[in-house]
């Protein structure tokens, strides 16, 4: 008998193949976890995109179709109307500049940093490691904040540090685009580094060495052996921080608006928040398209997806590659790095929420306990506000932040679980990779776009009502942050569910256990220790987080960081920053917290 | 205490065809080894047979009861068909203590507790490994492991028991203790067994009967001594048997129901009777005729049918001796029990008892005639 023969059509095999698939309970949980994906991912996709052609009710006025029919309205708004120049060709042209900018600073910054700390004999390399990941701990938007805290000029009304001590600090410094970039690569330097500091610690020195026996100089071991073997890690570094620094918001809200710099993120919210709707979804999707592209150009480059991993492994004995003379300027260059990128601001930032008027100096007269503390009738200079532990407002944010991490990272995490039993155990099967694939479509949209997407589906009721509007609610906050968190949550479902070998589940399936008796009995008690430090990286990637929620924000639902965000631009910067600072210390903790339970800090995006 | 019966098995994973319309019966009581290199489908039958995978095609009856009919995409539940199996990383579950492990099933089954802890104990007293009761798997060694993984497939009482290369992690001397132990444990339990490996030695010791497999096809079902003094084609011949068979080549004619075939190391007469039922080529034809290095002795030159040879080479090694040999352009190995010493091309004279010959067809490479066992 050769090759696969279709059989006659046969009523037993039928009724047989129909039990067979629906008494299953792994069946059904397959077919209605691709349904749910299907619901949360694909259609609104597609309904963004439908949205982007479909007339709202708002331009009826400038267009004479009725609502809902069919339309260009809105691509030719923004691409081709009198306002385009300024609504979407300069956004994107500055995206694109500070994206490019961004990778030109941090990743140089992060590889060389990452060399010395793996490879050379530099002195403290434990204390030095543990520092520089400090940074990237700090959430990007918190980093604008300092940024303004030793930058900002009259322009803010208060003064920072700097023009405070009488320095003249110009527009195009204290606020734009140098300072977006410079803020994001102080974050994003990250990326090169723990890419690259782990594909080096992978590479046996012994390829070093055995080029050094034969003859090549230092520089020529590192151009010709060491980068190449890292040249993988390196491009995928350029593109998650390029993909990343384009669709991010925070910062470039934080230093760009106030003097009418525009990216593509913070325009787009502007559209959402105002109208046409349409121009900010068509926006997003542009977004999204070129995050894609970037990152779909990366697999086609490397291959498989590292882009979006660390590559880890265990490399050989591994010798210091001595420095010699540069030893001292690389220490200074370290040190200098450091208390730039964190000593200072972070000083800055903490002295000011004890100041009467910023930039005035660290006199005893102009400290005071009120931002933290005060009350109105307290109220000194211009705030009418009481000091953050009594506002009510800020009271509030902090629970809304707690109730959304801690519930949102236990949705998430388990859920991740679930996706990832899924793709281990269907793994090259058609479902396995549906699965994957679908779950990875979320890394591939910018925050800001990504909720950009779940607001014009959710905004409106569905189903005739079945589903109502969430406008406005906790739950679609919850959802959004929820489904973006998926590529992440269900990697690490996915490397935990991996060292979970099938044989210890058939050896059940032998003894007698169903599928539920497998899950409770084999899999959940083996899963445990992963999935804790599933949720804790996944607690702290949401805790961080400003640019998902941004657009979805109303007066009941803000979190910390949206109102430091607001406050800031109302120039309530002592308020923005007392809030910084206690959002630093909570995730700070969530950090100390997460690494006692053993959780893998370096794989926290 | 379970007879097997597989009919018409295929397999395919996406395009590749793993076994081939596979025919296999498996006799109640019957301790039947699958053999054959790695890759050819061993795993793969056992995995079938215990149900966590699904042929395409065929037909699987265990006494009598169908359990496979891919015909009809029926497939019993595995927990259904009264069988256990011991996994080759033997599966143990770690975060279980070795008593748990072995309770498992038992809890599962409903069994009352007493009753649970009493055949808990009655398996862990049989692999000899009571004291460990308490401990987890990780805390045991490989062997312990190993005991451990048969005492919980044991527990269940199975009528089949399955054991994939139960014995291929662990150590030379702890393997030839467990060979003697499971070849008991047959006896004591009396269960049918079926046992997968690639190691010879292990299915020759100890199977009442071994599958030969040959890329996901069956080359030959037989008792051990069958299949080692008998293997039914040249490639067979050759797996079989640690030192390699010898293989000499030669010219044959069937004639007046004798089969006269002339070798490097001499003409030799074959009885009718000695044939097997493969079809017979007319004329001169081909032949290579194998004998087993333990099958030559050394002769005096008087012997009738002594055959002169050259030492080629000589390897002692303790408790038997390899010696090469050359006979005009062929060489072969013969095999001595202790230490004997041969000059380099020296001259000696070999015995071969023509009734343990195997000649082989050359062009069908299956055997034509069989050795007396
Ligand atoms: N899940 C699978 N998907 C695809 N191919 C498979 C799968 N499992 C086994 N195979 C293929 O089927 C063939 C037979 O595999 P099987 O595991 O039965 O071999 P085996 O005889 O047990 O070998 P070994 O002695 O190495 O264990 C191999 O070629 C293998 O590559
Ligand atoms: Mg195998």
């Amino acid at each position: 008998m050769k090759g696969k023969v279709r059989k006659p059509f046969n009523k037993v095999r039928l009724k047989n193949q129909f039990l067979n698939l629906v008494t299953n309970p792994f069946n059904m949980i397959v077919f209605i976890t691709l349904i749910v994906l299907f619901c949360l991912i694909v259609i609104p996709l597609f309904q963004m995109i439908a949205s982007t052609f479909t007339l709202a009710k708002s331009e009826t006025r400038r267009v004479a179709q009725p609502v809902g029919s069919f339309t260009l309205y809105y691509w030719k708004y923004m691409l081709t109307g009198t306002l385009s120049a300024a609504t979407f060709w300069i956004p994107l042209k500055n995206s694109v500049m500070i994206g490019l900018f961004t990778v030109l600073v941090s990743l140089p910054l992060g590889s060389v940093l990452a060399w010395l700390v793996v490879r050379s004999d530099i002195p403290g390399k434990k204390l030095i490691g543990t520092l520089i990941v400090i940074p990237y701990m700090i959430p990007s938007w918190c980093k604008a904040i300092s940024w303004l805290s030793v930058f900002r000029n009259a322009r803010s009304g208060s003064l920072g540090l700097l023009a405070g001590m009488g320095i003249p600090i110009p527009d195009w410094l204290a606020y734009g685009p140098i300072a977006i970039v410079l803020c994001m690569s102080m974050h994003y330097y990250a990326f090169a580094y723990i890419n690259v500091s782990s594909a080096l610690r992978s590479i046996n020195s012994e390829l070093e060495e055995m080029g050094e026996i034969c003859g090549a100089t230092k520089p020529q071991i590192l151009a010709r052996i060491t980068l190449p073997l890292v040249l993988p890690s390196i491009l995928s570094s350029i593109i998650m921080t390029l993909s990343k620094s384009i669709g991010a918001y925070g910062v470039a809200a934080n230093l760009g608006t106030r003097i009418g710099f525009y990216t593509l993120a913070t325009k787009m919210k502007v559209f959402i928040n105002d109208a046409p709707q349409g121009v900010g979804y068509a926006m997003s999707l542009v977004l999204i398209g070129i995050a894609a592209l970037i990152i779909y150009s990366n697999q086609k480059l490397i291959g498989v997806r590292k882009s979006y991993a660390t590559i880890g492994g265990k490399g050989g004995r591994s010798n210091d590659m001595k420095l010699g003379k540069a030893k001292v300027p690389l220490m200074i260059f370290i040190v200098v790095f450091l208390f730039v990128a964190m000593v200072m601001p972070m000083f800055v930032l903490i002295m000011e929420t004890f100041q009467v008027t910023t930039g005035n100096g660290y006199g005893l007269n102009n400290l005071t306990l009120y931002n933290w503390i005060g009350t109105v009738d307290q109220a000194q200079t211009y705030t009418s506000y009481p000091g953050i532990f009594r506002n009510e407002k800020f009271l509030a944010a902090f629970w809304n932040t707690i109730k959304l991490t801690a519930i949102g990272s236990i949705i998430t995490a388990i859920c991740g679980q679930f996706l990832g039993y899924i793709s281990t155990r269907g793994r090259g099967k058609w479902y396995g990779q549906l699965t994957e694939q679908l779950v990875f479509i979320p890394f591939l949209m910018p925050g800001v776009a990504f909720s950009a997407m779940y607001f014009a589906m959710f905004s409106v009721p569905h189903l005739g009502g079945l589903i109502p509007s969430l406008y406005g609610t906790f739950g679609m906050i919850l959802i959004t942050t929820v489904v973006k968190h998926f590529p992440f949550a269900s990697r690490s479902g996915t490397s935990n569910m991996m060292q979970i070998s099938t044989e210890l589940e058939e050896a059940a399936t032998l003894n007698g256990a169903g599928f539920w008796r497998r899950m409770q009995k084999i899999v959940l008690p083996l899963a445990k220790n992963g999935f804790i430090s599933g949720f804790m990286l996944t607690f702290i990637s949401v805790a961080k987080e400003l640019d998902l929620i941004i657009i979805m924000m109303t007066p009941k639902t803000e979190t910390l960081s949206y109102l430091a965000f607001t406050y800031s631009q109302d120039g309530l910067n002592q308020m923005a920053d007392a809030i910084s600072v206690f959002t630093l210390l909570f995730i700070v903790v969530c950090y100390v917290v997460a690494g006692r339970f053993g959780a893998d800090l370096g794989k926290s995006w | 205490m379970s007879k097997v019966e597989l009919k018409h098995i295929d397999k395919f994973y996406g395009e590749a065809h793993v076994l081939k319309d596979l025919n296999l019966t498996i006799e109640d009581g019957d301790f039947m080894t699958l053999l054959g290199p790695s890759g050819c489908g061993k795993t793969t039958t056992l995995r079938i047979i215990s149900g966590l995978e699904r042929p395409q095609n065929g037909v699987m009856l265990i006494d009598g009861v169908e359990m496979i009919n891919a015909e009809n995409a029926y497939y019993a539940d595995p927990a259904k068909r009264g069988l256990n199996l011991v996994f080759q990383s033997y599966a143990l579950w770690p975060h279980m203590t070795v008593h748990d492990n072995i309770a498992f099933g038992l809890k599962i089954q409903k069994l009352p507790k007493d009753e649970v802890d009493r055949r808990v104990r009655e398996s862990l007293k049989m692999m000899r490994i009571e004291q460990y009761d308490g401990r987890y798997p990780n805390e045991l060694s490989g062997g312990q492991q190993q005991r451990v993984a048969i005492a919980r497939a044991v527990a269940s009482n199975p009528k089949l028991l399955l054991l994939d290369e139960p014995l291929s992690n662990l150590d030379a001397r702890l393997r030839i203790d467990m060979r003697s132990e499971l070849q008991r444990l047959h006896r004591q339990l009396g269960t049918t067994i079926i046992y997968v490996t690639h190691d010879q030695t292990e299915a020759l010791t100890m199977s009442t009967k071994i599958a030969l497999y040959r890329a996901g096809e069956l080359a030959q079902v037989a008792t051990p001594m069958e299949l080692y003094m008998n293997p039914c084609n040249l490639e067979a011949a050759d797996f079989i048997g640690n030192p390699r068979i010898n293989f000499l080549e030669g010219k044959a004619v069937y004639e007046n129901g004798k089969l006269h075939v002339k070798t490097n190391i001499g003409e030799h007469d074959f009885d009718k009777s000695l044939m097997t039922d493969q079809e017979i080529p007319n004329g001169e034809f081909d032949v290579v005729v194998a004998v087993r290095p333990e099958q030559i002795t050394f002769a005096d030159a008087t012997k009738p049918g002594a055959f002169p040879v050259k030492i080629y080479a000589n390897q002692p090694a303790g408790s038997e001796t390899l010696i090469s040999l050359q006979a005009g352009e062929s060489t072969f190995i013969a095999k001595a029990i202790g230490l004997v010493h041969y000059e380099i091309d020296q001259d000696v004279y070999i015995y071969i008892d023509p009734d343990k010959m195997n000649v082989y067809d050359a062009k069908s490479t299956n055997l034509i005639k069989r050795a007396v066992i």
